[in-house]
């Protein structure tokens, strides 16, 4: 039951052969064995039992409210979600209550969906490992499978999700929601989403609304989709998408069917492999899997090339110095006056604003607002800011200049390696790692271009390996139709075969 | 919208503490005395004897709340006094996960300011963001335009009565370098006695146009002149209700001193001027000062100062230690401000109702001061010092329209009667025209009494006095109970002039003799008798009749 796909659910549910409430239940018990993996800050049980009961009394009415009444969904804690504790994974919010939903959010309540809970991430979505947040590191599902405990032997320790929305990504693949919404700046939902060996979209920049996502960096940050499958991450995408008037940067959805094409016929497609994309740091096997793949798409007919984005390799420096600069502006407004965490050291304003912030943020966040603050300093800004923008433009164009050339999608790795060792991740600081992690996903965000990390694979780990299409703005739609594709032709093995429930987080 | 559904959680606007330092406080420094005794005269910095004389220079920044019935970026309420906190978006707050989301009206409006004040239109102009940590400032930044303003290189003429007697009409004008869109902040309370601060954020969020005045003046009194017509246009044009007490309109003056031709000198920015006579006094003050201080071969140190109205000083303000980066960026959440010339050059697409297009908030102008005394001068004759005053006096010009609809008199014989009479009275007692006890129909009506020889010019002016005390009686009540009507019977004119020609001998012989000029004495003997009710030209006839 807990791996049926969303449209195989939408039917149970309406034929009856699956009430609401009942799945509610178990999606909640699944949680409780699962608490572990510490995918959830908070599980919002007794209303998700609430929704899942009145969702129920719609289908037996026979007046649903859309296609996904009564499935359960799990919201990164960076989303707003009316007076339920929002809190960013920081001990700045971790008593903070909004007072609105996040428009996706909304959307995804107006369709009847229930919600299971807020999900675990690095603190203000600032790392890639989901291990720098306040309510500490979250586990990969597949830490706990067959494949990885065999192969990886006894002694192996419990591997990262990736993130910043491990904790969604984990949701979704331990089967305790059927959908999450994510954060995808640099690669925060389509890297846990590789990791964790679901299928994660970073959708065009401006097709979702923001609206209630508490900002990483402005320009760049966009709502993401985390399921199993490309059909779901279509149809939910097909619900989210639209202009916002809370959000002035939200665009109009272009017309596209909420469904995909049965049988997509590759051979109209061309597929870019971007040369500069052979990082170093790629492990051989995803360089192995990514030909593999390539080959696949040539030997059903698709045109394969290679293409350059020289620009590309400016990209994480770039990336940085406009995420700190916006960092450090975003973080402005918790200065414990409205909202948030106050320090009870308050002699002045500004021994209270600054016990607060210091009290409220981690290194990482504290980091990042003080080199923001650095780089948009009157005699910096030119020579940071704003050469970092003139580099973020010719990212932007290397991308155009691609598909003006004929390209369809660009494909990728979605990461260098597979899932690491909690252990071996935490040698590195948060800045090298998320340097070294958002690689291959960080130009997208640059150019507000859709992405889709897809699995193809099990590494000789037995862990995920997730490769990334990368497609014009606004064809997500042409972008998904390519990603299931090659989900059908891959054939990855689905975490239900291979998960086995570990009742208690012990050893590894 | 109700923060209180916020602060059921937390937002309780209060903090427990007195600010040491603020970036923009208004704790002073006061001092207890300076030696220079305070100046009740208007200062004179300019004078003419020595050549090489310093002269003052000032600049203006003026924050002009836009009259819209939103904020700039939120759809709460603007309105003056209301209980605190109570007008507060999420937004507004600064709750995370909201954004900004910009009212058109606000746009329209610094359009028609930018075109009143014939500034050019920036068909695409930026939001940025201006960092400061403040209580009332939710957000840690402003936003504001400082890249790429909406509106640019405007001039403002305006003029002001200068010259010994303050008679001559002195034209004048000043560049406007630039007209932005910015958020107004909210407001603090300090207690000091419980060492609070309390913050309300209904101000907060407010749209302000921001305009900047080269330093093109040399006086108060021309930065007050400067501001009157600003605040003149704005009212016209609706755009900004203008009320300086209430904060609608604050300005903030850059002054420094020179010698004609050398660089100018450092100059300091005077603030907390809630007045358009507080800001004449405050530059003529400062430039005082900084002529004093440079005379005496002191410095002019570079620092904010605040006009302290009760001593007429400016005083330096507390302010935070070395140099404020505002740390500008861009507004990532707000797509550049685009707006069109006219309907034809909207892109497909574009709702043209939902588009700001230059060329119908042109053709909605109204009209302005300038053009209005213009019309004054041509419509009724009048003087183009008449028409300033109508025009700068808040309701006069209504006054004088409405009066010249219900009269008959000469508008030149009228205007007088508005100038003089009218406002002189108004002033006097500290009024506003629309507080007048006498209404445009009341003094028609004693213009007509007047007029048709009802009453002479005197007893008018008598009359006048008695309708603004009565409060409500009318000419024609007065002149009747007080029997101020002009004495028209031939037969009590007669006998009031035989008794004046028979106890002056003297003056009729001297009549009699050539010297007309003692007829006016007797004239006047008569008018003594009668009060100045008799009729003037009766009484010159009967008088001549008696001395021939």
């Amino acid at each position: 039951m807990l791996g049926l796909t969303l449209k195989e659910l939408s039917l149970a549910f309406r034929e009856g052969r699956i009430s609401p409430t009942e799945l509610c239940r178990k999606c909640l018990n699944h949680i409780k064995k699962t608490q572990h993996l510490n995918a959830y800050i908070t599980v919002t049980e007794e209303l998700s039992l609430k929704q899942a009961q009145e969702s129920e009394r719609r289908l037996l009415r026979g007046v649903p409210k859309g296609p996904l009444d009564g499935v359960p969904f799990a919201v990164k804690d960076n989303f707003c979600t009316k007076n339920i504790r929002t809190t960013c994974a920081s001990r700045m919010l971790k008593d903070y209550f909004p007072p609105f939903n996040a428009t996706v959010v909304q959307k995804l309540l107006d369709q009847g969906a229930v919600l299971m809970g807020k999900t675990n991430m690095d603190e203000f979505a600032m790392g890639a490992g989901s291990i720098d947040g306040a309510f500490g590191p979250v586990k990969n599902p597949w830490s706990y499978t067959e494949p990885y405990r065999t192969l990886a032997g006894p002694e192996a320790s419990w591997v990262i999700t990736g993130g910043s929305s491990g904790g969604s990504a984990a949701a979704v693949a331990s089967l305790t929601s059927y959908l999450a919404l994510g954060s995808d700046t640099g690669g925060s939902t389509r890297n846990p989403g590789a990791l964790c060996g679901i299928v994660a979209l970073k959708p065009t920049y401006g097709l979702l609304s923001r609206h209630g996502l508490i900002p990483l960096v402005n320009s760049m940050d966009v709502p993401g989709i985390l399921t199993r499958n490309a059909g779901d991450a279509s149809l939910v995408l097909s619900l989210l998408q639209g202009h916002d008037v809370k959000d002035s940067t939200s665009v109009p959805a272009p017309y596209s069917p909420a469904d995909l094409p049965e049988k997509l016929d590759v051979r109209k497609i061309c597929v870019g492999i971007p040369k500069e994309y052979h990082a170093l740091g790629l492990s051989p096997e995803t360089l192995a899997e990514w030909s593999r793949v390539a080959d696949l798409f040539e030997g059903a007919g698709a045109r394969v090339e290679q293409v350059s984005l020289p620009h590309t390799q400016h990209s994480i420096v770039c990336y940085h110095v406009l995420c700190h600069a916006e960092v450090a502006s975003n973080m402005a407004c918790f200065d414990g006056v409205e909202y948030g965490h106050r320090s009870s050291i308050d002699s002045s304003t500004e021994v209270m604003y600054a016990t607060t912030r210091h009290e409220g943020f981690n290194d990482v966040v504290r980091g990042r607002i003080l080199s923001g603050n650095y780089f948009l300093l009157k005699q910096n800004y030119q020579h940071y800011f704003v050469k970092a923008q003139k580099i973020r433009r010719l990212i932007s164009d290397d991308f155009r200049r691609v598909f003006s050339a004929g390209v369809d999608v660009l494909l990728t790795p979605t990461t260098l390696t597979d899932a690491t060792c909690y252990r071996d991740f935490t040698q590195e600081d948060n800045r090298t790692r998320s340097a070294q992690e958002d690689v291959f996903t960080q130009p997208a965000n640059m150019a507000g271009l859709p992405a889709v990390s897809v699995p193809t694979a099990l590494s000789s780990r037995g862990l995920p390996i997730g490769l990334q299409l990368i497609g014009r703005a606004l064809e997500d739609h042409k972008l998904l139709s390519v990603a299931q594709w090659m989900e059908q032709e891959v054939a990855f093995p689905s975490i239900s075969v291979h998960y086995t429930y570990r009742e208690s987080s012990d050893t590894i | 919208m109700a923060a209180s559904r916020v602060a059921a959680n937390e937002l309780f606007l209060n903090i427990k503490l007195m600010p040491k330092r603020y970036p923009k406080a208004l704790f002073l420094f006061r001092q207890i005395s300076t030696s220079r005794p305070h100046c009740d005269k208007q200062p004179e910095p300019r004078t003419k004897s020595a050549p090489q004389q310093l002269v003052g220079v000032v600049g203006l920044e003026i924050h002009a709340q836009i009259n819209s019935n939103t904020k700039l970026f939120s759809g709460s309420p603007v309105r003056f006094s209301a209980p605190p906190n109570s007008l507060v978006s999420f937004f507004d707050a600064s709750l995370p996960g909201t954004f900004p989301v910009l009212n058109r009206r606000c746009v329209e409006a610094a359009v028609m300011t930018g075109l009143a004040l014939n500034c050019t239109i920036n068909k695409r102009s930026y939001f940025d963001r201006k960092h400061y940590f403040y209580a009332d400032l939710p957000a840690g930044y402003q936003i504001t335009q400082q890249r790429r303003p909406i509106a640019v290189d405007g001039v403002l003429t305006y003029s002001y009565f200068g010259g010994r007697k303050r008679s001559q009409m002195i034209r004048k004008s000043v560049q406007i370098k630039q007209i932005q869109l910015e958020q107004d902040s909210g407001k603090s309370l300090h207690d000091d006695a419980r060492g609070q601060t309390l913050i309300d954020l209904n101000r907060a969020g407010v749209g302000l146009m921001e305009l900047v005045m080269e330093p093109d003046m040399k006086s108060g009194e021309e930065a007050a002149a400067a501001v009157r017509e600003l605040q003149l246009i704005l009212q016209a044009l609706g755009t900004c209700q203008g009320n300086m007490s209430e904060g609608q309109l604050r300005v903030d003056a850059n002054v420094s001193v020179h010698r004609p031709g050398e660089p100018l000198g450092t100059r300091t920015e005077v603030k907390n001027i809630n007045s358009i006579r507080y800001l004449s006094r405050a530059i003529d003050y400062e430039i005082q000062r900084q002529i004093d201080a440079v005379q005496s071969g002191r410095t002019v140190q570079n620092e904010t100062r605040a006009y302290d109205s009760k001593s007429g000083e400016t005083v330096p303000m507390r302010e935070k230690e070395g140099l404020q980066d505002y740390r500008f960026m861009p507004e990532p959440n707000l797509p550049p401000l685009i707006v069109y010339e006219d309907n034809a050059s909207l892109p497909t697409g574009i709702d043209p109702s939902q588009a700001v297009v230059v060329q119908k908030i042109k053709d909605r102008l109204p009209e302005l001061p300038g053009v209005k005394r213009d019309r004054l001068v041509q419509t009724y004759g009048i003087l183009p010092e008449h028409s300033f005053t109508l025009v700068n006096e808040d309701g006069l010009m209504e006054y004088f329209e409405t009066l010249m609809k219900t009269t008959q008199r000469e508008p030149r014989k009228v205007i007088g009667w508005v100038t003089n009479e009218l406002l002189g009275h108004l002033k006097q007692r500290d009024m506003s025209v629309s507080q007048s006890p006498i209404s445009p129909a009341h003094l028609a009506e004693l213009l007509k009494l007047q007029e048709t020889g009802r009453i002479s010019s005197s007893a008018a002016k008598q009359v006048f006095q008695e309708m603004w005390r009565s409060g409500g009686k009318t000419a024609s009540q007065i002149v009747q109970e007080q029997e101020l009507g002009l004495v028209h019977d031939v037969a009590q004119v007669h006998s009031i002039c035989q008794k004046v020609v028979d106890s002056h001998p003297d003056e009729v012989y001297a009549v009699r003799n050539g010297n007309k000029k003692v007829l006016n004495k007797l004239i006047g003997l008569v008018q003594k008798e009668t009060k100045g009710r008799a009729d003037p030209v009766l009484v010159k006839e009967i008088l001549l009749q008696m001395t021939q």
